[in-house]
């Protein structure tokens, strides 16, 4: 029953925003509704987390501890998000960059997006999950394009066509999965459900199935910003308004890899060798690599905490790659804290650029001047995201790098420099950003920035402590992705 | 074996003497198309004839290899069209070549023309030669490629027995022929110097090709020469025949079965030559610079050809 | 060769046919054209899957072929037609790499394509397990043509003829998918070229063309 109002509750959201228009208060219904999207996903996480997995609906949704979890985070940083974008939109239509007719499409896109991540998350049908993957790109490549400048457009073009592209290939690795099931399962609906499949994963034939973990991967490993694919992702993030370049690091990458960590479960049991592993840790680190010297070289703030996002991307594929209990522990954890901090962080960058009415670095002075909260968000989200203890992103990173040091020890000096990299970069230009000589007023209103302690609260909370219940949570979960 | 050298005989010379009809009927189509009062069908012949009782004139530069071109154009259509079967299948000069070796003949003829062409050292005749150059350049591989794909349905490259594989078939759909058709027939076309690569009645020196080439030749030469161009054109016809519609060919030894043959590729022709000349009606002339798209495309159809075969029939 | 039952043969036939329209797609300068050839493009996908639904009774095969004939042959051309009319952009365009260029490289794809479907399709029960290579080929084709197209609305209609390639290899693989995912399919289809509708209205205002190469700001300096 709660995942029926969970599913439902986005969707009237959605139909109901687009109905009734924007009106004054709209951004407090759009609020309302993920505020109880999230009691429904808490009240799902309190049942799962007493009675264990369950099947809803003919078996057509399935949840587990390991995307229970997953909704959880959903739902809270759609919420959390809900109350930036509140003010922040605000703002933006003042600035005269939003109109009614483009804040009614926010809102209403926004609700459908959410929607449609959860319906990808809990759903067992793999066809669904794809048709749930597309139906959130699509609900986002109008929120890209939202400001209509020339930019953004192409960098909405750019998602559609470079993320259709992908998903047409996650559509084709579905087909395959599907032929290899329907000998073993007989035709019909059930033989892409994903419990059964995980059920007769040893018999499915080995070598459709490493076919299809490569379309799969290629395809679902283009929305989570993999290199060499990823290059829609900086231009997404940069050009969409803030609360939408939050959820889309925030979220959306997440769900997009959750989609090749189901198939990677089904994948591994029929092939019984760890060539999907070896395949995701050669992505992971690529990505790693790859977007920590181009962080070096961005100028544009949104821009580089996007790379920053494949990065963190890319070391969570790298980690789930490797494939030990701890490591998925490790992928978990690291998955939750980016999400948190990356949106936190997109949270203070958004006031900080609307503030200054420039996204370049350069032309961002003084923050901890001009607003103290604001300043200090930036810094301690920098600070946490570079992986510095007590941040609950430095247990994770850490917990990464050992296991790699251990067992494969070749990709240890790429990671370690990668990440020297990119901490060098962000923190050399995050640090004039807020302590640099400004001359700017003060800022006239007070930002929203209960969501930036709030999110980075809880992970310096989980960096100290991680409370023994769901720490055991994230053993089962990390037990179900084959520890 | 003594039958197999008089069927020979007697097909290449019906070849040759049937050569100039099949042309005047392409004519007569076409002017019956166009509206226009319609020349006889015997018109080639008359024109032939014509040619034969003139003087020959021959430029001073001209070597031995010019006035020697003609004879070897025509001879090496003559034996092309040995080579073909038309009406019956047990040829005996067959074996002597394979489909390979006739591409290899048509080439010979081809190169001896172009060297003709230059040898006068007009500028008409080195820009005839050249494009006539790039376009057989471009059709080889491509006629080539459609034999492969006929040759792989027969596993052989004699055409005798490719023919006799086609035309004891049960009837099926061979999606790889009916593509190698639809090239073969564009190849045809280009080989032929019919519209759209070229036009066979225009001296205007921005298009012509073929035309260009054989400028400076007059009287018993330029006769030669038309009746060879005539020739080919029947060859060609009789090969798509063979390969594609073989039915009603006389099979190794069946004599009973020549007329009715005889009476089968007469008709396939005729229709066949009333399709050529509709085709050249409602098609416009292509610019140089298309012709190697339209060859390209001849190429790709025969390549799908040959790999459908390999995935659909294999 | 056994001989094929003759509505299997159409089915090869047709498979052919879907090959040949993509190489057509490939070298098409005309946008009309275009669309034309996308239209019969998904008539041949739809009449190849009624034959496999009625010479195999899988009946949720009709439904596949009724959807594919409504959206892909009658209500997206005919929207494309609209757009390309309103938007008046049916000149010759050049493509970015030569046709016959890019001919032959399709020529490889089809190739590698050929060579990849062979395990799979002949592990498959499927009577048209032989035309996944053509299936495979076919998407490969739009891939291709979505790379070498600067201009808006062809690389929308790549990117639709590569759903064509994918629902064909559902259908010759495994007698297509559950019907429920062929629905979502088909509506996250149909959303999405709304979207570009929408989307292309908003470059044409804001470009003054679809031209893509006025897109090319967004580039890593």
């Amino acid at each position: 029953m709660e995942l029926f109002w969970l599913l439902g509750i986005p969707l009237t959201g959605g139909i109901f925003l687009a109905l009734w228009g924007y009106r004054r208060n709209a951004p407090e219904i759009n609020a309302l509704f993920s505020l109880l999207t999230l009691a429904m996903a808490a009240l799902l996480t309190v049942r799962i987390v007493e009675a264990g997995p369950m099947m809803v609906g003919n078996g057509w949704f399935f949840i587990d501890s390991f995307n229970v979890f997953l909704v959880a985070l959903t739902a809270f940083v759609a919420f959390t998000t809900a109350l930036f974008s509140r003010p922040y939109m605000r703002i933006e239509q003042e600035h005269g960059r939003l109109n009614a007719t483009r804040l009614r499409l926010y809102h209403s896109s926004y609700q459908i997006f959410i929607g449609a991540m959860l319906l990808a998350l809990t759903t067992n049908n793999m066809g669904i999950l794809w048709v749930a993957m597309e139906a959130a790109t699509l609900a986002t490549v109008l929120l890209v394009s939202l400001y209509r400048t020339p930019a953004s457009l192409e960098a909405a073009w750019k998602y559609f066509i470079l993320c259709g592209v992908g998903i047409a290939l996650a559509l084709f690795g579905t087909i395959l999965l599907y032929f290899a099931a329907e000998k073993v399962l007989g035709s019909g609906g059930n033989a892409l459900l994903w419990t059964h499949l995980n059920g007769v994963k040893a018999q499915l034939e080995p070598t459709v199935l490493s076919l299809a973990f490569v379309f799969l991967l290629v395809g679902y490993g283009t929305k989570v910003g993999l290199a060499p694919l990823h290059s829609w992702l900086p231009d997404a993030h940069a050009e969409g308004p803030t609360p939408v370049s939050a959820v889309l690091s925030g979220l959306l990458l997440n769900v997009a890899l959750y989609a090749v960590m189901r198939s990677k479960v089904l994948v591994d049991g029929a092939l019984g060798n760890d060539m999907a592993g070896t395949l995701m840790m050669g992505f992971g680190l690529l990505s790693v690599v790859l977007a920590a010297f181009l962080i070096v070289r961005q100028t544009d703030v949104k821009r580089m905490f996007a790379y920053s996002s494949i990065e963190h991307m890319g070391l969570i594929t790298f980690a789930f790659g490797m494939g030990g209990a701890v490591t998925n522990f490790a992928g978990l954890l690291h998955m939750t804290m980016h999400s948190l901090t990356k949106s936190a962080i997109f949270f203070a960058v958004g006031h900080a650029t609307q503030k200054t009415g420039t996204q370049l670095m350069d032309d961002i002075r003084g923050l901890i001047k001009t607003n103290p909260t604001l300043g200090w968000g930036l810094m301690l989200g920098t600070v946490a995201i570079l992986g510095m203890p007590p941040f609950g992103v430095f247990a994770s990173e850490f917990l990464i790098i050992t296991t790699a040091m251990h067992e494969h020890p070749w990709a240890t000096p790429f990671l370690l420099l990668a990440l020297g990299v990119a901490f060098a970069a962000i923190f050399g230009k995050v640090q004039p950003m807020v302590f640099g000589e400004t001359e700017l007023p003060k800022l006239p209103y007070q930002p929203a920035q209960t969501p930036v302690f709030l999110h980075l609260g809880l992970v310096l909370m989980l960096g100290l402590f991680i409370p023994p219940y769901l720490a055991a949570w994230y053993r089962q979960a990390a037990h179900l992705l084959g520890g | 074996m003594s039958a197999g050298i008089l069927l020979q005989v007697a097909q290449t010379l019906l070849a040759i003497l049937l050569a100039p009809l099949l042309m005047g009927w392409v004519n007569q189509c076409r002017a019956w198309l166009q509206g226009r009062s319609a020349p006889p069908i015997t018109q080639p012949y008359r024109s032939l004839r014509k040619l034969f009782h003139k003087d020959a004139v021959i430029a001073h530069t001209a070597s031995p290899l010019f006035r020697f071109a003609p004879y070897m154009k025509f001879a090496c259509m003559a034996l092309a069209a040995g080579i073909v079967p038309t009406i019956a299948n047990d040829l005996s000069f067959s074996p002597a070549a394979d489909v390979i070796a006739l591409v290899g003949i048509f080439a010979l003829a081809r190169v001896f023309l172009a060297l003709a062409a230059m040898d006068i050292g007009t500028p008409f005749g080195t820009l005839g030669a050249r494009r006539d150059m790039l376009v057989s350049f471009l059709a080889e591989p491509a006629l080539l490629m459609v034999f492969f794909t006929a040759s792989l349905i027969s596993q052989s490259t004699e055409l005798p027995i490719i023919v006799a594989t086609l035309a004891h078939k049960a009837f099926a759909i061979h999606p790889s022929l009916a593509f190698a058709a639809v090239a073969f027939w564009m190849i045809s076309v280009a080989e032929n110097a019919r519209i759209p690569v070229d036009n066979p009645s225009t001296h205007l020196e921005l298009t012509m090709i073929h035309e260009a080439m054989i400028l400076e030749y007059s009287a018993r030469h330029l006769a030669l020469i038309e009746w060879a161009g005539a020739l080919k054109l029947f060859t060609y016809s009789a090969l798509g025949i063979a390969l594609f519609l073989p039915w009603g060919i006389a099979l190794q030894g069946d004599i009973a079965a020549l007329p009715l043959a005889l009476a089968a590729i007469v008709a396939k022709l005729a229709v066949g030559g009333a399709a050529l000349s509709f085709m050249e009606v409602v098609s416009a002339k292509v610019r140089l610079f298309r012709v190697p798209e339209f060859l390209g495309t001849a190429f790709l159809l025969a390549v799908l050809g040959m790999l459908i075969h390999f995935l659909l029939e294999g | 060769m056994t001989a094929l039952a003759y509505h299997l043969q159409i089915v090869n036939l047709l498979a052919a046919l879907l090959l040949l329209i993509s190489f057509a797609m490939l070298s098409q300068r005309r946008v009309v054209g275009l669309v034309t050839l996308f239209a019969w493009q998904g008539a041949a996908l739809a009449l190849s899957t009624a034959i496999v639904a009625w010479s195999t009774g899988q009946h949720h095969l009709y439904y596949s072929a009724a959807m594919t004939l409504g959206l892909k042959v009658i209500a997206m051309p005919w929207y494309f037609y609209h757009l390309v009319k309103k938007l008046n952009v049916n000149r010759v365009v050049e493509p970015m790499i030569n046709i016959p260029t890019t001919m032959l490289i399709g020529i490889v794809l089809v190739i590698f394509a050929f060579n990849l479907a062979l395990p799979i399709s002949e592990m498959s029960g499927t009577v048209t397990r032989s035309t996944l290579g053509i299936a495979m080929a076919c998407v490969l084709l739009a891939f291709l043509m979505m790379i070498t197209r600067t201009k808006a609305i062809p690389q929308v209609i790549g990117f639709l003829s590569m759903e064509n390639g994918l629902f064909f290899a559902a259908t010759s693989a495994t007698y297509g998918m559950p019907l429920v995912v062929e629905l979502g399919v088909a509506l996250d289809v149909l959303v999405g070229v709304f979207v570009l509708g929408i989307f292309i209205f908003q470059i044409r205002e804001t470009f003054d063309s679809l031209d893509l190469k006025h897109m090319e700001k967004l580039k890593e300096k």
